[in-house]
């Protein structure tokens, strides 16, 4: 074996036969103690900067949101009511639990490489593409049986007798039919996409001379 | 001599409108907009909201008045792309929610085409259905009913 080679694989080695072999020198409470605060600190670092991704405030860092959907929802229920009770975007957007957090943040990844393609940069871009995405939003709500919207709303606890006539009755058939709340419940927060038309699932509220 | 004679006469025309033209506007000072008396500069309270009549229906005041609407209204869309009234108000699913329908002859393009949709130019309800409130008329009129008339 040539000296060069031996050069070359050293570093990797030693650093491989470090990890391998077991240290004379740390007592196994200190490497114990030291792996339990550092892996405090890093999964703490991780969760932190996770958490940073869900807020509203990164979310229109993009102006894609901030330009379209985010002014949208601005006029709506969700973000200013009489009691100042708010959903914000990763509440509805995010699911809480963490498998499906995570998984949902490795997807979000997709989101990035078409923000820096430029695919929905203008507000045209946008409301061509406007139907594909909300379908793709409404194909998971109605997946998750509206997971993200029953983080507050629950038709346990519904109080049927204060509700609309109107509501009610539609509320009870959907329990008896067993749907969720996006059947029905569709741009509620941002506006609904041209070219839905004779679409399943909607009632014919769209402009029969855009889209389709 | 007879050209400074036209120029004497045009400098006082144009003296005379500017000055019947500022009285004009200072005659207007009476008119008050909505503001009230505050000047572009100023802060002024908004008023009070009206308070929406929901639910029993308004008679109409004359024949040929749009029906007002017992509903809130502020969270249907109504835009280039959806309108949500049609949700509840168009034919068929006006059968399931109970709500009246929207007139035919609404389905009625404005060259006479009989429509299976709501025309173009009846999309946006709220050009002429309003939701109903109690108020006073923002300018005193003397508008008279239709069916008073006789």
């Amino acid at each position: 074996m040539s000296a060069s080679n031996e050069e070359k694989s050293s570093l990797l080695r030693r650093v491989w036969n470090g990890f391998r072999r077991p240290t004379a020198r740390y007592a196994m409470g200190t490497l114990l103690v030291g792996g339990f605060f550092a892996g405090i600190l890093f999964w703490g670092g991780f969760n932190w900067s996770l958490e940073l991704t869900n807020t509203e405030a990164f979310c229109i860092t993009c102006h894609e949101m901030e330009a379209n959907v985010y002014r949208e929802y601005k006029e709506t229920v969700h973000y200013s009511n009489r009691t100042g009770v708010r959903a914000t975007c990763p509440d509805c957007h995010v699911p809480k639990t963490w498998v499906h957090k995570i998984a949902r943040k490795i997807k979000a990844s997709n989101e990035l490489l078409h923000h820096f393609l430029g695919t929905i940069d203008t507000r045209e871009k946008y409301e061509a593409k406007r139907l594909q995405l909300a379908k793709n939003v409404w194909k998971v709500m109605k997946e998750t049986d509206s997971r993200e919207c029953r983080n507050c709303h629950n038709f346990e606890y519904m109080d049927f007798v204060v509700q609309e006539k109107r509501s009610r009755n539609r509320h009870e058939e959907a329990i008896d039919k067993g749907m969720t709340c996006i059947e029905c419940h569709k741009g509620i927060a941002h506006e609904l996409p041209a070219g839905i038309v004779g679409m399943e699932g909607i009632p014919n509220v769209g402009n029969p001379n855009l889209g389709n | 001599m007879k050209t400074w004679i036209k120029v004497t006469a045009a400098g006082i025309a144009v003296f005379a409108i500017a000055v019947l033209g500022n009285t004009g506007v200072s005659a207007q000072e009476g008119v008050k907009s909505l503001r009230g008396d505050a000047t572009l500069s100023e802060g002024q309270a908004a008023a009070d909201i009206n308070a929406q009549q929901v639910g029993k229906r308004f008679t109409r005041n004359y024949r040929q008045q749009p029906p007002l609407i017992p509903h809130k209204t502020e969270k249907y869309e109504i835009d280039l792309k959806a309108n949500q009234c049609l949700g509840c108000h168009d034919w068929p699913q006006n059968v399931e929610a109970n709500a009246p329908k929207i007139s035919e002859t609404h389905y009625v393009s404005p060259t006479g085409v009989r429509l299976n949709r709501v025309s173009g130019s009846r999309w946006f309800c709220n050009q002429c259905h309003v939701p109903q409130a109690q108020i006073e008329a923002l300018v005193p009129n003397t508008f008279t009913s239709s069916s008073d008339m006789n």
